[in-house]
């Protein structure tokens, strides 16, 4: 069995066993995955061989082909660049593709259940939809009439930050306004102003989100505990670079004493 | 039958990927009811790993660029087995669509004047690839994700097309089920286009992802549709060899065009021994050259030295990888090594911010100290739905296919960068085409309530089996035979040993049994991708054993040079009946005023 893990490459017959991988091969790893739907489950246990580098997806796709075919997964790249497996490893939000079993103890099972923020569809496959409605609401970029299309490379690099989010949702995820207090009603979560960011401080936009990040998107009721930030598997500084700086426009527009005699005045 | 769901759409769009998603944006923008179909969530698509950037002559760094010379590297890079025509419209649009994704709010690295900044990259003679880091194909996913999202366009996620419906003749509808529910759904539309990526998941070693199960491909051929150039595989010569779970996971070619030397075991740079005579004068003669080529790259400024051998073409590369191991000359992992580390890690960082991490966290290397071990990995088709290069109509009239899909453009060999300004230029056409052949259909064509019935039928049909194997033992087997008969070297023995083993396959998925519920069930999703990918492997080995030449990527060891009498032939795969036919069909002739660009630059054609 272990040996479809640690197969040498087709082909490329020269592929030589380094020195430490005997003993990884006779390695087990013990993991404890969330099997259930709607109506319920629990957590079933799967024993499964250890490759150098394994991740845990590799050990959730062992399972399947050799355990349970029916083992619901969402996967594509699997090279932390699509944000698909997201799930919680020992409890932790995690990309299944970029967390490694010999990351933990060797003695140690391996929890991996479905994220917790949104309602179960089956085993680690939750309905994200939410997010994507929440997304249509958003102000898309709108170009400034008359701008001139150059702009410096030092203009952008700040920008570009928020636009490696691969919306894994895991920010989603961790958040506490989501997560414990429920708000999706009132709260478009930290991937949503991580892309409100994006587009606000993007060169060429001429759109304005302020309103829409007070009254829609419920920003005042982010309190900064930057969970977010520790789980974004891009090392975007959510809070920091994103949150902050759009709680101040909001405040500068709406709160800021000159500002309401100009809106009262200008009608805006 | 049980009940299902039914949506009427002009167009269905199948696929969101970059072509898809261009596609969809035009046809919304016909005026015309558009659907869009997709396996996964939204954003999700191949696209978004794509890494290094996108072709297009825009000439903002090297101003000697043009349409022209893009046209030519893309003919030469095919080893002119490419559609003319396609290549020529690709070269002149490519530019307008890379400004335009600009305008719809995509943020391209920046030169110093303030205009999209690009990079080299295999076979282009000049610095043409706009990117953004390593990750332009996510920048321009979010970038035509967030048109759709905004055009209102329904897009059906999770969703898997089993069937195309003809009526007539002609394009009638889909049937599809929800990967969710495992429930049913049935597509009513005019036209539908297919962009749904290649075919990866036959072999095992692939940069590919599950979606890749030449899912169009199929369809296409299924409803009658003319397939061509399948044996055309290309390997990526960089994929990760190590550890073995990111085995064939891209290394993007960017590390090559920002200065990657590739080495041997024994230290040796050995991609000057396998540069092709005829391309030799387009590269650095030596270290010194390749070296000062890199410097002014880093620093941005215009120089007469030729680039390093390293950019070559992808097939060139692949091949050079493979003798090197093959010979005794391999890394520890059976690669070799790919080594940017002489570069300021800064730099390194800034350019490559994917690779480091990819490195960094899966194989525990820091390539920014430390050589990255590579090797070739099966990453793209060159081959499928033939189309009419103006219009992206196939042969059935109502079907289209744009990007990966689609076949005609890359010809034998397809050099990196080309596929994502494809997918903006043939997706936008197809969506264009599409839309317009809708609006003057004159009625709607009817389904078939029995066929609907027939297909869900067929896709339900592992769960009543009692005994049959596993359809994850079948694509383990199918993946093996890809890889060890069907691979980066070809010989007629191997071919015909691969084709006989592909008719066992086909009668093992045939019977496959899958467990559990109808409930996001990926054994059963798995069952029936395998009917695709066995389909598009037989065709890609029956147009192998035929092609007794080598070629681009196609490379026969027992037939290792050029045959001009092939390089005027397609290899068009049909059905005919139960049986899959495969002709030679010729190879549209290039136009005098085309040829004379070569003639002009003193290249031969062929």
């Amino acid at each position: 069995m272990t040996q479809t893990m640690v197969e040498s490459r087709p082909g490329t017959a020269t592929a030589q066993a380094p020195a430490g991988e005997g003993q990884a091969r006779s390695r087990e790893a013990v993991l404890r995955v969330f099997r259930g739907d709607a109506s319920g489950g629990s957590e079933v246990e799967y024993r499964v061989p250890v490759a150098p580098g394994m991740v845990v997806l590799d050990a959730i796709h062992w399972i399947q082909a050799h355990r349970a075919p029916d083992l619901a997964v969402r996967w594509n790249c699997k090279a932390a660049k699509c944000g698909s497996c997201s799930a919680e490893v020992n409890g932790k939000p995690s990309l299944m593709c970029k967390t490694r079993l010999d990351h933990f103890a060797q003695d140690r099972t391996i929890s991996v259940r479905p994220m917790k923020t949104f309602p179960i569809i089956k085993d680690l496959v939750t309905d994200v939809s939410w997010n994507y409605e929440v997304n249509k609401r958003i102000p898309p970029f709108k170009p400034r009439p008359g701008a001139d299309w150059r702009w410096q490379q030092s203009d952008v690099d700040r920008v570009q930050e928020f636009r490696k989010c691969i919306e894994c949702f895991l920010c989603q995820d961790v958040c506490h306004v989501l997560r414990t207090h429920e708000l999706k009603h009132q709260f478009a979560g930290p991937r949503f102003f991580v892309r409100i960011a994006g587009l606000e401080m993007h060169p060429m936009d001429g759109e304005d989100r302020s309103g829409f990040l007070k009254d829609h998107a419920g920003i005042g009721l982010c309190n900064i505990t930057k969970c977010c930030t520790e789980v974004c598997p891009e090392s975007i500084t959510i809070t920091d670079n994103a949150i902050i700086p759009l709680k101040e426009r909001v405040v500068d527009w709406f709160y800021d004493p000159l500002r309401m005699v100009w809106r009262k005045l200008t009608g805006r | 039958m049980e009940k299902y769901e039914t949506h009427e759409h002009d167009v269905l769009v199948i696929g969101a990927g970059g072509a898809g998603l261009r596609a969809t944006i035009e046809a919304a923008h016909q005026g015309v009811s558009v659907g869009l179909v997709c396996k996964s969530l939204l954003g999700k698509a191949h696209t978004v790993m794509a890494e290094g950037g996108v072709a297009a002559a825009l000439a903002h760094v090297d101003p000697q660029d043009g349409w022209e010379t893009h046209f030519r590297d893309t003919m030469k890079g095919g080893s002119f087995l490419n559609h003319w025509r396609m290549a020529q419209i690709h070269a002149q649009e490519s530019p307008d669509r890379v400004r335009e994704l600009e305008h719809w709010g995509a943020l391209f690295d920046r030169t110093q004047d303030g205009r999209i900044l690009q990079r080299a990259f295999g076979g282009h003679t000049w610095k043409r690839l706009a990117h953004v880091g390593d990750r332009t194909g996510l920048e321009m996913i979010r970038t035509l994700q967030d048109q759709v999202v905004h055009l209102g366009v329904p897009v059906y996620m999770e969703c898997t097309i089993t069937r195309l419906f003809t009526e007539g003749g002609r394009i009638a509808g889909a049937m599809a089920y929800w990967r969710e529910s495992g429930r049913f759904v049935v597509f009513r539309a005019k036209a539908v286009v297919i962009a749904t990526g290649g075919v990866g998941k036959s072999y095992k070693v692939t940069s590919n992802s599950w979606e890749y199960s030449g899912d169009g491909q199929t369809l296409a051929y299924e409803a009658g549709a003319e397939l061509i150039d399948l044996e055309f595989v290309q390997f990526h010569p960089t994929g990760m060899v190590w550890p073995p779970g990111v085995m064939g996971l891209l290394v993007t070619e960017g590390v090559r065009g920002e200065g990657g030397i590739l080495r041997n075991a024994k230290g040796e740079r050995f991609m000057w021994k396998y540069l092709p005579e005829a391309r030799r004068h387009e590269y650095a003669v030596d270290e010194d050259e390749a070296r000062r080529w890199v410097e002014a790259a880093v620093e941005n400024r215009q120089t007469d030295d030729k680039r390093p051998p390293e950019l070559s073409t992808r097939d060139n590369v692949a091949r050079a990888i493979y003798t090197e191991v093959r010979e005794g000359r391999g890394t520890p992992h059976g690669g070799a090594y790919l080594d940017i580390s002489y570069l300021p890690a800064e730099r390194v960082q800034r350019k490559l911010p994917s690779m480091y991490h990819q490195f960094m966290e899966l194989a525990d290397v820091d390539i920014t100290q430390q050589p990255m071990e590579v090797g070739p990995t099966m990453h793209y088709m060159m081959g499928g739905i033939r189309v009419d290069p103006d219009t992206a109509s196939s042969t059935v009239p109502g079907l289209y296919a744009a990007g990966e899909a689609a076949a005609g453009l890359h010809g034998a060999n397809r050099l990196g960068g080309n596929s994502l300004s494809d997918l903006l230029v043939f997706g936008r056409r197809a969506g264009l085409s599409a839309a317009q052949y809708a609006k003057a259909l004159a009625s709607n064509p009817r389904l078939d309530e029995r066929e609907i019935e027939r297909e869900a039928g067929e896709t339900l049909a592992p769960f009543e089996r009692t005994s049959g194997e596993s359809p994850y033992d079948v694509h383990r087997d199918l993946q093996t035979c890809m890889d060890r008969h069907v691979g980066i070297f070809r010989v007629q023995e191997d071919l015909e040993l691969g084709l006989k083993t592909l008719a066992t396959l086909k009668e093992r998925a045939r019977k496959v049994r899958v467990e559990g519920t109808r409930l996001y069930n990926p054994g059963w999703h798995l069952a029936r991708d395998l009917a695709n990918m066995i389909t598009v492997s037989e065709g890609i080995t029956r147009g192998a054993l035929l092609r007794k030449e080598s070629r681009g990527a196609h490379s026969r060891l027992d037939h290792p040079s050029m045959d001009p009498a092939l390089g005027k032939v397609n290899f068009c795969v049909s059905r005919a009946g139960e049986e899959m036919k495969v002709a030679a069909t010729p190879l549209p002739e290039m136009p005098a005023e085309l040829r004379y660009l070569f003639e002009m630059a003193k290249e031969k054609v062929g």
